[in-house]
């Protein structure tokens, strides 16, 4: 079979999340709350030299993701990698750093906290960059960031 | 620092050590009969919405000596929540009441919630198995009684160092101040990994033994506490470790004669009567203390001592 190129088409305008570690993409949608804002293209299982399983590519047409979004995506996929393009052209290349405080994003495992008893919207502080670990604003338990934790921003 | 006139006691994570000693000198100043009636014309609202007697009768009684006005309920079956009013709406309402809230709440994590609606300083007075910190201030306040200073001393902490909040924060906060520590429990009831990570992270020296009489005799304080049996699923893990201490004249003696015994009481048998006549017993002061301690903080949070 001859060679063939990616079947995800170049975007003029938006942003492109890149080196992704498959099968995360969906994943990294839900977190984003991507999905009823026009056109976002999927791409999952693309061979990497930097990522030997495999990655995965979100093209999210005619939005620029602020820096604050784009960091949400080192709680689950850090080695991400973000360009900005606006007229047919890259205009920022961003790497993503783990927020310090994330607010709404991650649900606290202790029952008896007080955002499951109480109904108070969750925080976590960053205590260690490897895991990573957060640290619940409310119980003060010390959690490691695993995907069943986080909350979808989804609207799809 | 960070003034204490408007705000929130919440957590030991949220306290300089330069707060710590405030905290303390000024708790030294109310003891001394000096400070006055710095809560006139002020009122508190003390809201338990679980029981504890001694924690709320000290905090009745830290408002009433000085002279302030002091209103609440000590179960939640008598508020409004009764009623199925949201503990935030509860918050939002009472704050207009006061000059200052008290809170104990069984939810971890209630009192910074209650912190971030109320528009008045809230004072933690327990929530779950999470913070306390008004007990740890009352023990630095002890220590500090006996010693004349916080720093370097040799702290022995026994009983459950599993689920007991006032060890975790009497820990956290006496590594703050240089002390070495040494955690007397048995197996079962070890002090909890995140814990020791975080001592040993700040650069705290410390040890683990089983029996008091391992810890040698250079002890200068030996805090106790008791095992409850409420933490317990298993009646039967409880029962395996429920009597397995009893500190004694003979275990005092053993540690070297000079080392003061503490507990948060309430005590069921893990100190001997006989130990109560011994100068190092001095759990009881330290319960009294709390009321000091306790008006200290109230002066501090409204403006009414500076």
């Amino acid at each position: 079979m001859t060679e063939r190129t990616y079947k995800v088409y170049a975007i003029g305008n938006g942003t492109v999340i890149d080196h992704i570690p498959t099968p995360l993409a969906l994943k990294v949608v839900r977190l984003l709350g991507l999905g009823s804002e026009g056109i976002l293209t999927i791409g999952i299982g693309f061979t990497s030299k930097r990522l030997p399983g495999g990655k995965d590519i979100v093209k999210i047409e005619n939005r620029a993701l602020s820096k604050s979004e784009t960091d949400m995506i080192a709680l689950i996929a850090p080695e991400a990698t973000i360009n900005i393009i606006a007229g047919d052209r890259v205009v920022e290349k961003r790497r993503i750093s783990l927020p310090d405080r994330v607010s709404g994003i991650l649900r606290c495992p202790n029952p008896n906290c007080a955002t499951n008893m109480l109904g108070a919207t969750t925080v976590f502080d960053l205590v260690d960059a490897a895991g990573p670990v957060y640290r619940c604003h409310f119980c003060e338990r010390t959690t490691r960031v695993e995907a069943d934790l986080l909350v979808s921003q989804a609207r799809i | 620092m960070e003034a204490f006139r408007g705000r929130s006691i919440i957590s030991l994570r949220d306290m300089t050590v330069e707060d710590l000693r405030r905290i303390v000198r000024t708790a030294s100043t109310v003891r001394s009969g000096d400070a006055g009636m710095f809560l006139a014309g002020r009122t508190i609202a003390v809201m338990f919405f679980e029981p504890s007697t001694r924690t709320r009768l000290s905090f009745e009684s830290a408002v009433l000596k000085s002279g302030g006005q002091v209103f609440g309920f000590a179960n939640p079956s008598s508020s409004s929540q009764s009623k199925g009013e949201s503990f935030a709406d509860t918050i939002r309402t009472i704050t207009g009441y006061c000059d200052a809230m008290v809170i104990r709440h069984p939810v971890e994590g209630a009192a910074r919630l209650a912190s971030e609606l109320a528009s008045v300083p809230v004072i933690n007075a327990g929530d779950g198995a999470n913070q306390h910190p008004t007990q740890t201030f009352l023990d630095l306040f002890t220590i500090h009684e006996e010693f004349g200073s916080l720093d370097g001393l040799k702290i022995g902490l026994m009983g459950d160092l599993k689920y007991g909040r006032t060890v975790h924060s009497l820990a956290l906060a006496m590594a703050r101040f240089g002390a070495e520590l040494t955690f007397i429990s048995p197996h079962v009831l070890r002090m909890p990994d995140a814990y020791k990570e975080e001592l040993a992270a700040a650069g705290t020296k410390f040890s683990e033994v089983q029996q008091p009489e391992e810890a040698g005799t250079g002890l200068d304080v030996l805090y106790v506490t008791r095992i409850q049996r409420e933490r317990f699923g298993d009646p039967q893990e409880y029962e395996s470790v429920a009597h397995c201490y009893r500190v004694t004249a003979e275990t005092v003696a053993s540690l070297g004669g000079r080392v003061r015994i503490l507990h948060p009481l309430p005590r069921v048998d893990e100190i001997a009567e006989e130990v109560d006549q011994l100068p190092n017993a001095i759990y009881f002061r330290q319960a009294h203390n709390g009321v000091a301690t306790r008006q200290a903080l109230l002066g501090l949070v409204t403006g009414g001592l500076s």
